[in-house]
């Protein structure tokens, strides 16, 4: 889990996170050193997205998935679909308080099963076979 | 690369119980048996053995058979893997969520000057 507080209303941090040219221009910053040579977004329940890396077009890399639901300025939940089989779902919500926003990321590894339903709605049908690193991720940078 | 998935997942399965993480902690300062494991965690020897073998089963923990008693200590395995992938994880946040600040404080700015123009 990863989480973050941002000096700005809900609104303009989904924002964001929806429109491909400023998307591009924080998740992949420069201290990463990757070049991301193209990035679509389509960022509403149902549609894709595909990321493409590389400077050297026959060694490109792609990240892709779906958005299984977005709910403006509130969720945007999104399967990772590059590793094939069963990818992990990675589920970001926005919570205003006072003019600002608190970002909460967690990535989850569903079963197969629970990923169909999820495809066809069913959004309770999160079921995990894998210890989620929620907490732990915290504990372990702190230990 | 799957095969190096697959042992994170076995350890950090591993790491996520609370219980597991206090034995861990325990066997870094001693070894243990079973028994002993037991009786300072407050569960039945069952319980410890299926705590004790998913410890096992990630590599963080080796036992040994003697008699009756089984001993538990700390296995090869040191999470060095582990947290070099946690800080490398956090790292690319760090460095996501440093830039989202640059761009929203750009949004910001903008949505004051529209404001303004009005």
């Amino acid at each position: 889990m990863v989480t973050r507080t941002f000096d700005a209303p809900a609104r303009l941090v989904f924002e964001a996170w929806v429109r491909p040219e400023l998307f591009r221009r924080w998740w992949v910053p420069r201290s990463l050193g990757m070049t991301l040579r193209s990035c679509d977004l389509d960022v509403r329940t149902g549609g894709e997205y595909r990321l493409v890396f590389g400077d050297d077009p026959a060694h490109a890399m792609a990240f892709f998935g779906k958005y299984l639901e977005v709910v403006p300025n509130e969720r945007i939940v999104w399967t990772n679909e590059e590793g094939g089989e069963v990818g992990s779902i990675t589920t970001v919500t926005f919570e205003e308080r006072d003019g600002k926003t608190l970002l909460v990321l967690t990535e989850r590894y569903p079963t197969k099963q629970a990923l169909d339903e999820a495809g066809t709605g069913a959004q309770d049908a999160m079921h995990e076979t894998f210890a989620q690193l929620d907490g732990l991720l915290v504990e372990l940078a702190a230990a | 690369m799957v095969h190096y998935q697959a042992r994170l997942d076995a350890t950090f399965s591993a790491l996520s119980d609370v219980t597991r993480r206090g034995v861990l902690e325990h066997l870094g300062a001693a070894e243990a048996s079973i028994t002993d494991l037991a009786d300072k965690f407050g569960m039945t020897l069952t319980g410890m053995k299926k705590h004790v073998g998913v410890l096992e089963q990630a590599g963080l923990v080796t036992t040994e058979k003697v008699g009756r008693v089984r001993t538990c200590r700390i296995g090869s395995c040191r999470l060095e893997e582990e947290l070099a992938w946690i800080s490398r994880y956090r790292q690319v946040w760090d460095a996501r969520f440093d830039a989202l600040d640059g761009v929203i404080a750009e949004l910001k700015q903008q949505e004051k000057a529209r404001g303004r123009k009005k």
